[in-house]
Order: C-alpha cells, then sequence, then structure tokens
C-alpha cells in the first residue's frame, strides 16, 4: 500500500513555543522547477511584538547563567544538530543548494555553534581590562549583554548564516529575535525544532519567518529593543534602519558579506559587538 | 433585609465561557481604541497594598495618578488612589488640588479575620483620615459556613460605619469557589448597602476573571430593574494588558450599557495597566513600540 507522506507545517518560533501568525498569512515556498515545497508564516509585527516581550522576560535570567552553563547549553546545540545532520543537509538541498554545499554547510553551523560554546567563559577575559587612573581607585572594565537583539539572517545560506549570527549573540547573554532568510527559510524552523530540545529557556532564541519589507521598519523602530543586526546589501535597508535606530539608540551592526562559510567569520569579535563595557571605579586606599 | 437567595440564577459555566468568548472576539481598533483607553485609564484605582509602602512611594503614586504621562495630549487622570488606612492621610495630601479620589481598604484587608469591633474601628479610622472610599472585604469564611445573615449584618455596618464615604464590597471570588456562589454574594453586598461590588482582594489567585465579572454585571442588572438603584463594579487584580481592559470595557457595554462606562459605576483597580495602557496610546502616536523603561514606575 502506498503512504502518503506527513508534510510538516512550518510555524513560528516565540518564547519556547511554536504558534502560528497571528495574522494567519503564509507565503509559499518552491523549490528550482516551481513545484511548492511547504508554505511558511508570514509573520506580522505582532508576532514581532510578541517575540520581543518574550526575549525580554527571557534574557535576564539567561544572562544571568554562569558562562559554562551557557557554553554547555551551546554545545547541547551542536550535538542536537548533529544527531539531525541528514535532515538539514537534505533540506537544503531542497531548497536549492549542491549535495556538496549542503553537507558543508551543516557541518560548518555544527563546528561554529561549538567554537563559541568554547569562548562562553572567556572572551570575557580578553574584552576585560583593569585601567590605570591617576587616583586612589581600582578601575576596571568588563562586558555586559547588551540585552535584546533583533537580526536579520543573511540570505544566501539559511542555515549556516542564522547559526553564524545567533551563537555570538547569545553566548554573550543576550535574547534575540531572529528574522530567517526569507527565500530560505526553511531550516532556520527546522534548527528551531534543535534549540527547542537543547536546554536553551524559552524566549533566548525567537524566530521569525516573513518580509523584509514588512518587518524591519519595526525591527529597527522597537523601544525596547538595544541592538539590531543586519546581514545584507540592500542600502535602502541600511540607511532606513540606521535612521530609526537613532529614536532609542539602538547599537546597529551591519554584516554586508554573503558566505559566512570562511574561518574569519567566526571569531570573538562578533561577540563582543553585542557587548556594553562597562567600567567600575572602585575607591582604594594608597 | 437579607434578599432571598433561594431563587437566584443559576450559572452554566461552559455557558458563561463561551459568552465571554465572543465579547473577547471584538476588534477594537484606530480612534475608537484610543477612545476605550483614555476611558480604562479614567477609571483606574491605581494600588499599592504592600507591606513594604511608605509615605514616599505612596506620594510617588499620588503624582503619577494626576501626571500619568504628560507628553500625551488630552489623558484623563486615574480615578483614585488605593492604599491601607495608615496612607489615607499622606494620598489625601499629595492629591490636594485633584479631584481623584482616596480610596481606603478597610476591615482586616485582605483575609477580613478579625472581630467586627475592630473592622468598624478601623473603617472609621479611614474615613476621619479623609477617605472617600471604603474597600472592605466580606467575611469569606462565615459566607461559605452558610451565615449569609453575619455577612450581610457585617456589610450593613461598615456601610453605616462609612458615613459619607462610599463603600465598595469585596468578594474576594477566588476564595468563593463557584460562579453561584458568587452571585450569592453579589447580591447579598448590594442588598446590604454596597455602593460598588469588587472582585478580589489581588492577594488571592485566581484574581479577577472574566466569568466572575459577568456574573457580578448581570447581578448588577437584576438589582437596577428591581430597585431602580445603579451599583457599580470594580474587577480588581491581574487585569495588567490594555489588550484585557478593553475587553472588560466590552463586557460592560454589552450587559450593562452605556449609563454604567465611566468612573462613578466601573473601576479597574490595579497597578501595572496604567503603563501598558500609556505605552499603547504612545505607540498609536509614534507607530512605534514602546518599552516600559521610557515610562515612570508605578
Amino acid at each position: 500500500m502506498n503512504r502518503l507522506d506527513i508534510q510538516k507545517t512550518y510555524k513560528l518560533y516565540i518564547g519556547g513555543k511554536f504558534p502560528r501568525t497571528e495574522s494567519g498569512r503564509y507565503y509559499p515556498i518552491n523549490n528550482r522547477k516551481g513545484n511548492l515545497i511547504a508554505n511558511v508564516c508570514l509573520a506580522t509585527r505582532k508576532d514581532f511584538r510578541n517575540a520581543v516581550v518574550a526575549a525580554r522576560k527571557a534574557q535576564s535570567s539567561w544572562a544571568k547563567m554562569s558562562a559554562l552553563n551557557k557554553g554547555q547549553i551551546l554545545y547541547r546545540i551542536a550535538e542536537m544538530l548533529e544527531g539531525r545532520k541528514e535532515q538539514f543537509i537534505a533540506e537544503l538541498i531542497v531548497q536549492g543548494e549542491t549535495t556538496k554545499n549542503a553537507r558543508a554547510e551543516v557541518s560548518t553551523s555544527i563546528d561554529r555553534l561549538v567554537y563559541y560554546a568554547g569562548w562562553s567563559d572567556k572572551y570575557q577575559q580578553i574584552f576585560s581590562a583593569v585601567n590605570p587612573v591617576a587616583s586612589p581607585h581600582f578601575n576596571f572594565s568588563n562586558p555586559e549583554p547588551v540585552g535584546v537583539v533583533s537580526m536579520i539572517a543573511p540570505e544566501k545560506q539559511g542555515l549556516l548564516g542564522l547559526v553564524s549570527v545567533m551563537a555570538p549573540a547569545i553566548v554573550g547573554g543576550n535574547a534575540t529575535i531572529i528574522l530567517a532568510s526569507e527565500t530560505k527559510p526553511l531550516s532556520a524552523i527546522s534548527f528551531a525544532e534543535v534549540l527547542n530540545s537543547s536546554d536553551v529557556p524559552g524566549g533566548v532564541v525567537n524566530i521569525l519567518t516573513g518580509k523584509k519589507e514588512e518587518l524591519i521598519s519595526h525591527m529597527a523602530s522597537h523601544m525596547d529593543v538595544n541592538a539590531i543586526v543586519y546581514c545584507g546589501n540592500d542600502e535602502k535597508h541600511i540607511k532606513m534602519i540606521s535612521e530609526l535606530a537613532s529614536t532609542n539608540v539602538k547599537r546597529t551592526i551591519f554584516y554586508r558579506r554573503n558566505d559566512w562559510t570562511h574561518v574569519e567569520c567566526e571569531s570573538p569579535y562578533f561577540i563582543e559587538k553585542l557587548q556594553e563595557i562597562k567600567t567600575t571605579w572602585h575607591p582604594v586606599l594608597v | 433585609m437579607l434578599p432571598d437567595l433561594n431563587n437566584l440564577p443559576v450559572y452554566d459555566q461552559t455557558g458563561v465561557n463561551e459568552r465571554i468568548q465572543r465579547f473577547c472576539s471584538r476588534s477594537i481598533k484606530t480612534s475608537s481604541k484610543t477612545a476605550g483607553l483614555k476611558l480604562a485609564i479614567s477609571m483606574i484605582d491605581l494600588t499599592t497594598l504592600e507591606g513594604k509602602d511608605t509615605k514616599g512611594k505612596v506620594r510617588q503614586l499620588c503624582y503619577k495618578a494626576m501626571h500619568p504621562h504628560d507628553s500625551i495630549k488630552d489623558l484623563p487622570t486615574v480615578a483614585a488612589i488605593c492604599v491601607y488606612p495608615s496612607y489615607v492621610s499622606t494620598a489625601k495630601k499629595a492629591l490636594q488640588g485633584s479631584d481623584i479620589k482616596v480610596a481606603s481598604v478597610s476591615t482586616a484587608f485582605p483575609s477580613g479575620q478579625s472581630s467586627l469591633e475592630a473592622k468598624l474601628t478601623e473603617t472609621k479610622f479611614a474615613v476621619e483620615q479623609g477617605a472617600d472610599e471604603i474597600d472592605m472585604v466580606i467575611s469569606r469564611g462565615q459566607f461559605l459556613a452558610g451565615n449569609y445573615q453575619y455577612v450581610f449584618d457585617e456589610i450593613a455596618s461598615v456601610k453605616e460605619a462609612c458615613g459619607q464615604a462610599h463603600l465598595k464590597v469585596i468578594l474576594e471570588t477566588g476564595e468563593l469557589d463557584t460562579l453561584d456562589n458568587v452571585r450569592k454574594a453579589s447580591e447579598i453586598a448590594m442588598f446590604a448597602g454596597a455602593d460598588f461590588i469588587k472582585t478580589s482582594t489581588g492577594k488571592i489567585q485566581p484574581a479577577a476573571t472574566m466569568q466572575v465579572t459577568y456574573v457580578m454585571l448581570d447581578a448588577i442588572q437584576d438589582f437596577y430593574l428591581r430597585t431602580g438603584k445603579m451599583i457599580g463594579i470594580k474587577p480588581a487584580g491581574g487585569i495588567s494588558t490594555a489588550k484585557i481592559a478593553l475587553q472588560y470595557l466590552v463586557i460592560l457595554n454589552e450587559v450593562l450599557g452605556e449609563k454604567w462606562m465611566n468612573k462613578n459605576y466601573f473601576r479597574f483597580g490595579a497597578s501595572s495597566l496604567v503603563n501598558d495602557i500609556l505605552m499603547q496610546l504612545v505607540k498609536t502616536e509614534t507607530g512605534m513600540y514602546q518599552s516600559p523603561i521610557y515610562f515612570s514606575k508605578d
């Protein structure tokens, strides 16, 4: 007897749950031949708003978690992804990648998670300093997470791009709302399933699928978002984000590169970009 | 006199839930939303009822009551400040010159477990200190034991002790278990002289729910049809978002109608609700989602 395949419903990932978009809208994802692969949610600004609420709620306790613990959780994400490698490779191929590229993208993604897991208790040491001052003070600086970060993930590499911007953000104690690649969103939602089974507290990573044109302005203007990361080359977007982000002096970070495979795309400076440096003046006896 | 409690309507939980569902699915947008939110602000009893309250905290809350957010045009002030009796005079002084009322909880709030004498003394103290409104709790233990006469007499005595002050009677519906009990307690309170009936102290979960509010509104309507007297209602506790506040207003309008849609007959007992409404109003004005860090604490 022929068996009918069970098609996956691709939903959003907000606050550790998989809701449908509140609007009920969706858009189709086709393969190269133009056949429908799946319908994915067309998230609205309200979905984004809900995600910010979830992220804000989760951020402080995530930041307070010990560095070791955060590192273990990132490593756990890598473990889970490793176990589901074949599924991710197949999904990338369906979305138009060659087999070779798909394999490379998945294994680089896993390695990148392990890379940042390792940095969890080390970046603080290289970005901290004891500063010489001309007064009886012990003066030191150390990094603290900026808070809630909205991210527009790279368009070309649906999985690797997302992992490459997400991992340094969360290992640094931030909570994120990520808009997945518009044309290759399937891996992002499957990756949310990986996150959901990796002890990442709900709300630390929220993933939306939808149109950049509809969402970017809200991601840039929301007053409760502390930083925005934009991956892409559209100068119109970059200008708009820069202007809107100024209303609450959001930190803006623009990554114009398209290919996130290279080893240059992992470095502790990706963590540092989403840290605020706090300097403390502690009185001491001369 | 204690009303006949044997012939009250009984409530079907599922039916009430369905009715509430239909109220909550209304979509209120743009100018109606703004009007509704402003109305909701004007109906708030801004509340602080904590062991750690201080004069400073109460004075700060009073300032917030008078100036919820000065940059929004035509913003009403809240209806009242709700505090413990020991802070009534502080609040009264801080609110001088405004028409914001001072409400005081009383009668061994929140448990109500004390002698009638102590409760009356406390109420008189609050009124002497200048309270315009008294929020009393009923003796739930006596009510659940079936001593309805005791509950009725107690409310009537407190009403007498209130003098000119308005009396709000807290039923603490979270401890009454059934909707039928809520209806019964509402009847007792209204016949004993309550000016308002109020759902909860905010100290017990569940606090205000739409279901009990609906039953209480229903009781108020029947009481109005029988006696011609309009009783007010105050859901309190757990109403913290603008969206829920608007849904309460929908229920109020649908069940009791426009006559009740003002602060003389409807109040929200809340503290964090104000900032959520303010954020919504600023969002409507600017188109940008807001953050609580840009609004004064309450």
